[in-house]
């Protein structure tokens, strides 16, 4: 992976009318990296990938790609893939013809465009069936094609919107691995959009976390998990458990919770994460009441009543689940509390 | 070079043709229509004329090397626009300050002595440069990010506009101001109040059993009455089809259309050839029940006969799809809350009807208020304001400032509906179809209503098919009016007489020539209709821009401007320059794109509400552009709306007679200004028989359209296959 920059957005915002969809954001995406665009629905993300391919131009601010100014060029004057959430076939052109369009566009040789359409279909295991409608492929099948006809030009971008959304469960994981693995192999930079927080999590070199038009964090996957900076970016990756209270001395303290943390004093949040807290019946502090325990297959799940807040807690099958109206005593790593405010 | 240095020349080439068109449209392409008479410059564009004295043509000319030197320089720059805008209003107001006898205002005289000689209207030069400039101005707003920077889209949008400002607004504005001209050619507000108020228009004599009513009254009341008639039958046919075991429902669906392939006049004929005081079944009265035979037929009784036969379609069309749209789940749960079935049909399925009904009855009122045809075959002394209208234009008593002033009244009338209508729509309509499947079925109507809905239809199916039978039968007999039913063909023979002989064929039938110029603007107005249209409905559907409501309000209201409207305010606008193109054929082409464009645009709009927008933003980010992806993805998925449109617009052009009557002119005669002259002088069959071959001429057209547009392949992928024809 080089350093040179791929995609920038400068102080870009997107209105419409006096609804702000992109409010002032700025970012860098590195040459070869696969950043997510990650956040709840109407967050921004949608329109920040619509920014990069040029299908919205910014109200005000620059988005470079490749180092060139592109704030007013139409999609069709950028160098961008895109793969669509429906995949967009078009359902009057074969497989081959979907994805020999772009080299034919943009003024290739008729031969030479279908030659490359072939090499890259027959790349991605779809060569059999160039011939074929779209509309006489399987889900999967079409997903596969939308990507070839994005990737078969060299973008200098490949741009993903929730490309998952409409492949079944039981595939997403096979499909997203898939995906990753051309994203290497092609060593192609990508953007990615979902607000599925495990998708990104496992496709992802950074994740870009949006809320209302804002980024509320980049950072890699493990960043992001481990050290969230926002309660919001907290509750979203993941589950956790927000408690509020106060640092003095060194210490964070709530109800009878009482844990190391630096940092200024005050008013303060912490966020941890429900794997994190170990269980015991019996007496000690800090302490709780089990409320409920929930099956999981693979794990326990816990709702416990405790003096500074209701805690959801999950343990693993190996111990023995403790039932509801246990009384239990509370065990909390230091590394595990992160203060989020 | 990549695919962006690729597209950056491509702009500066389209940059340099619209320059090159603007340099062959001010400095070699004669501005006028027609050489001045007291200048001879080299060349009779516009740098010559302006080098002969014509001084107003200045900015226009020096426009050329200002825009070169500021698209160079900056061609996204606010100065560029601000200019090429700039060269634009300084051509239209040059056109309009200086008319054929001199300048509008003395201080134009006082700058430019030589505009005392006036000028005619544009040519080719003055055209071309106009079309250069908006093509400089779309592109500059393109490159300043508008419709995402897309300059096809951004072209199209800056086209249109102009288009329809100038063909749909402009003659409307210039009629509006007719109305205000005195008898002098001055402008007065006083002989406007006059005309306003005149007992010729308002006078309702006849409700007190005196004289006739005013224009406006008959208007209404033919209105209302029309309106009133087609709801009912329409409502019962729609029910009948819908609600009851009747087997021909694909028959009557295609039946429906019949109305609107038959040329206007043929069915007021038929009525008066069998109602007339020497009709069939007026003389059959006589005999048989001693009715003594009169005129009746002509008046409110005649053409309201005719317009229910005419517009009954519409509204049975527009019904059918409200009864079919209510989701037969509530009928079938007020049924199990215990509701019998005539109480069900009260409680919810009559309300639910009522936005329905509404709609139908504007719009059968809006179409016969606007219907010109029938009132004037059959309206002896009822007038109407369409007529009206008419006989001030092209009548003995020319009064352009009275017929403005009529046109200006229909005009409003029509609007309150039309906005009636929309409201009607948009905000009441209970439309109860889901995405869901169904699962119910629909009730049956009860046995009372039952007979009621048939009892309502019968005779109006009789009425229909002895209309079309007098129209089968009338051309190809001897003399229908007086019941001679001997076979001949003299009348196809009057009118398409041919002979082949060695020099090749020669045609001496009356009608050839009318014939032809029908076919050949109808040949050319329907595929720039559907263009225009479905364009603007691409542009609505699919590109975001300033003003969008505002262009999509405008193209919605040039819909609801009755015919008869249009022409009299094209004669108003367009026989004076700047733009003086009466007595073309151009005229006419343009008079049918832009009055039934608005049908191509619904068909087009419909359509793309079913194709999923994200194919055309793939194609553009595979680096198709906006003309490149409407031809290649979206035209091949929306051939059922182009179709329509097509069809619509060829066979509206074949039959209109409302705006044409206005514009035809000697060389360019219409067919259904023909058939006019032809009823007139009392030549019925001959009128019947061309309107015979001109329903099987469109016919054949409809069959050579479907072929040429051609299917839609999508192999398995059904639900792109919308129903597309529009409500009417």
């Amino acid at each position: 992976m080089s350093n040179e920059i791929a995609i920038e957005f400068a102080d870009v915002t997107k209105r419409y009318g006096t609804a702000v969809a992109v409010d002032n954001i700025s970012f860098t995406i590195t040459k070869g990296e696969m950043v997510t665009f990650l956040g709840p629905s109407g967050c921004g993300k949608t329109t920040s990938l619509r920014l990069i391919a040029g299908l919205e131009l910014p109200s005000t601010g620059i988005v470079r790609i490749a180092g060139r100014d592109v704030s007013q060029r139409a999609a069709s004057e950028r160098n961008v893939g895109m793969v669509f959430q429906s995949y967009a076939l078009f359902p009057h052109m074969n497989v081959l013809e979907n994805v020999a369009y772009g080299p034919i566009i943009r003024g290739e040789a008729k031969a030479s465009a279908r030659k490359r359409a072939l090499e890259i279909l027959d790349q991605i295991g779809l060569a059999g069936l160039s011939a074929r409608l779209p509309s006489e492929l399987s889900g999967g099948q079409q997903q596969r094609v939308a990507v070839a006809r994005a990737i078969v030009q060299q973008p200098d971008v490949l741009l993903f919107d929730e490309p998952l959304s409409n492949v079944d469960a039981k595939l997403r994981r096979k499909v997203r691995g898939e995906i990753r693995a051309l994203q290497k192999r092609f060593g192609l930079t990508a953007v990615y959009v979902t607000h599925d927080q495990e998708e990104a999590l496992a496709v992802s070199d950074r994740i870009v976390v949006m809320q209302a038009g804002r980024i509320a964090q980049i950072g890699s996957p493990r960043d992001l998990y481990e050290r969230p900076a926002s309660p919001f970016v907290a509750d979203f990756i993941g589950d956790a458990n927000l408690i509020s209270g106060t640092v003095s001395g060194g210490r964070f303290r709530a109800g009878d919770l009482d844990l190391p943390m630096l940092g200024s004093d005050g008013a303060a949040q912490i966020s941890l994460r429900p794997e994190r807290i170990a269980l015991a019946a019996g007496d000690g502090s800090p302490s709780g009441t089990i409320l409920s325990c929930t099956y999981l297959g693979s794990r326990w799940e816990y709702e416990i009543e405790t003096g500074f807040a209701e805690l959801l807690a999950s343990r693993p099958m190996t111990e023995p689940p403790l039932a509801a109206g246990t009384k239990v005593c509370l065990t909390i790593p230091d590394t595990a509390p992160i203060r989020v405010t | 070079m990549t695919p962006e240095h690729l597209r950056a020349t491509y702009a500066t080439r389209e940059r340099l043709a619209w320059l090159a068109l603007l340099a062959l449209g001010v400095l070699v392409l004669p501005w006028h229509q027609s050489l001045p008479t007291d200048a001879t410059p080299v060349i009779p564009s516009a740098f010559g004329l302006a080098g002969a004295g014509r001084g107003w043509l200045w900015p226009v000319v020096l426009a050329l090397p200002v825009l070169a030197w500021s698209s160079f320089r900056d061609a996204g720059g606010r100065l560029f626009l601000g200019l090429a805008i700039g060269a634009f209003l300084a051509l239209v107001a040059q056109g309009f300050s200086i008319g054929l006898r001199g300048p509008s205002h003395e201080w134009v005289a006082g700058v430019f002595p030589a505009s005392l000689q006036g000028q005619t209207g544009f040519g080719w030069g003055g055209f071309t440069s106009g079309i250069a400039l908006l093509g400089l101005i779309a592109h500059a707003l393109a490159l300043r990010g508008f419709c995402r920077g897309d300059r096809f889209a951004a072209s199209a949008v800056v086209f249109i506009v102009a288009l329809l400002s100038l063909f749909v607004f402009f003659p409307i504005l210039k009629l509006a101001m007719a109305a205000f001209v005195g008898p002098d050619g001055e402008l007065a507000f006083r002989p406007f109040l006059a005309r306003l108020f005149s007992p010729e228009i308002w006078r309702l004599d006849c409700l007190t059993g005196g004289r006739r009513c005013g224009v406006v009254i008959n208007s209404l009341v033919l209105g209302l009455l029309a309106a009133s008639i087609c709801t009912t039958l329409g409502l019962a046919l729609a029910l009948i089809v819908s609600r009851t075991s009747f087997r021909f429902k694909q028959t009557l669906r295609a039946l429906s259309i019949l109305p609107i392939i038959t040329p206007p006049f043929v069915v007021g004929v038929a009525i008066i050839v069998l109602f007339g005081r020497t009709g069939l079944i007026t003389v059959w009265g006589a005999e048989l029940f001693d009715i003594r035979p009169t005129r009746w037929v002509y008046g409110l009784t005649g053409i309201l006969m005719a317009q229910v036969l005419a517009f009954t379609p519409i509204t049975f069309l527009v019904l059918l799809g409200t009864v079919e749209a209510i989701n037969p789940t509530l009928e079938e749960a007020s049924q199990t809350l215990g509701a019998g079935p005539v109480k069900t049909f009260f409680k919810i399925t009559w309300p639910l009807l009522r936005p329905g009904i509404a709609a139908a009855f504007l719009l059968a009122f809006i179409e016969s208020l606007a219907d010109f045809g029938n009132p004037i075959v059959l309206g002896g002394g009822y007038e109407v304001l369409s007529t009206r209208i008419f006989f001030a234009v092209v009548g003995a008593r020319y009064d352009l400032g009275n017929a403005a002033t009529l046109a200006m009244i229909l005009l409003a009338l029509t609007l309150i509906a039309f906005w009636l209508q929309q409201r009607w729509l948009g905000k009441k309509s209970y439309v109860t179809v889901t995405g869901k499947s169904d699962a119910g079925l629909a009730s049956t109507l009860p046995f009372g209503l039952k007979g009621v809905a048939w009892a309502v239809v019968v005779p109006f199916v009789l009425f229909t098919l002895g209309v079309y039978a007098v129209v089968l039968v009338g051309g190809f007999v001897h003399d229908i009016g007086r019941w001679d039913l001997t076979p001949t063909f003299a009348h196809l023979n009057t009118a398409f007489a041919f002979e082949i002989s060695a020099n090749g064929v020669q045609f001496f039938g009356s009608a050839w020539n009318s014939m032809q110029t029908t076919l050949i603007v109808s040949a050319i107005a329907a595929p720039l209709t559907t263009l225009v249209g479905i364009m603007t409905a691409w542009l609505v559907a699919r590109q975001d821009f300033a003003g969008k409501n505002a262009f999509e309000f405008g193209t919605m209201l040039s819909f609801a401007i009755p015919g008869t409207v249009v022409g009299v305010s094209y004669v108003a606008a367009f026989n004076v320059p700047p733009v003086d193109i009466t007595g073309t054929a151009a005229i006419l082409v343009i008079c049918f794109v832009f009055r039934n464009m608005p049908v191509g645009m619904r068909a087009g709009l419909a359509a793309f509400a079913q194709i999923d927008r994200s194919m055309e933003e793939a194609s553009s980010t595979m680096g198709a552009g906006g003309a490149t992806t409407l031809r290649r993805v979206v035209l091949p998925l929306v051939k059922p709306a182009v179709f329509t449109a097509l069809v619509y617009s060829f066979v509206t052009a074949m039959t209109a007679v409302s705006a044409v009557i206005f514009l035809v002119s000697a060389r360019h005669n219409m067919a259904t200004a023909y058939i006019m002259g032809r009823v007139e002088a009392g030549e019925y069959a001959l009128a019947i028989a061309y309107s015979t071959v001109l329903m099987i001429v469109m016919i054949v057209c409809i069959v050579l359209i479907q072929l040429l547009v051609g299917a839609r392949k999508l192999g398995r992928r059904r639900e792109f296959q919308g129903q597309t024809t529009p409500a009417e």
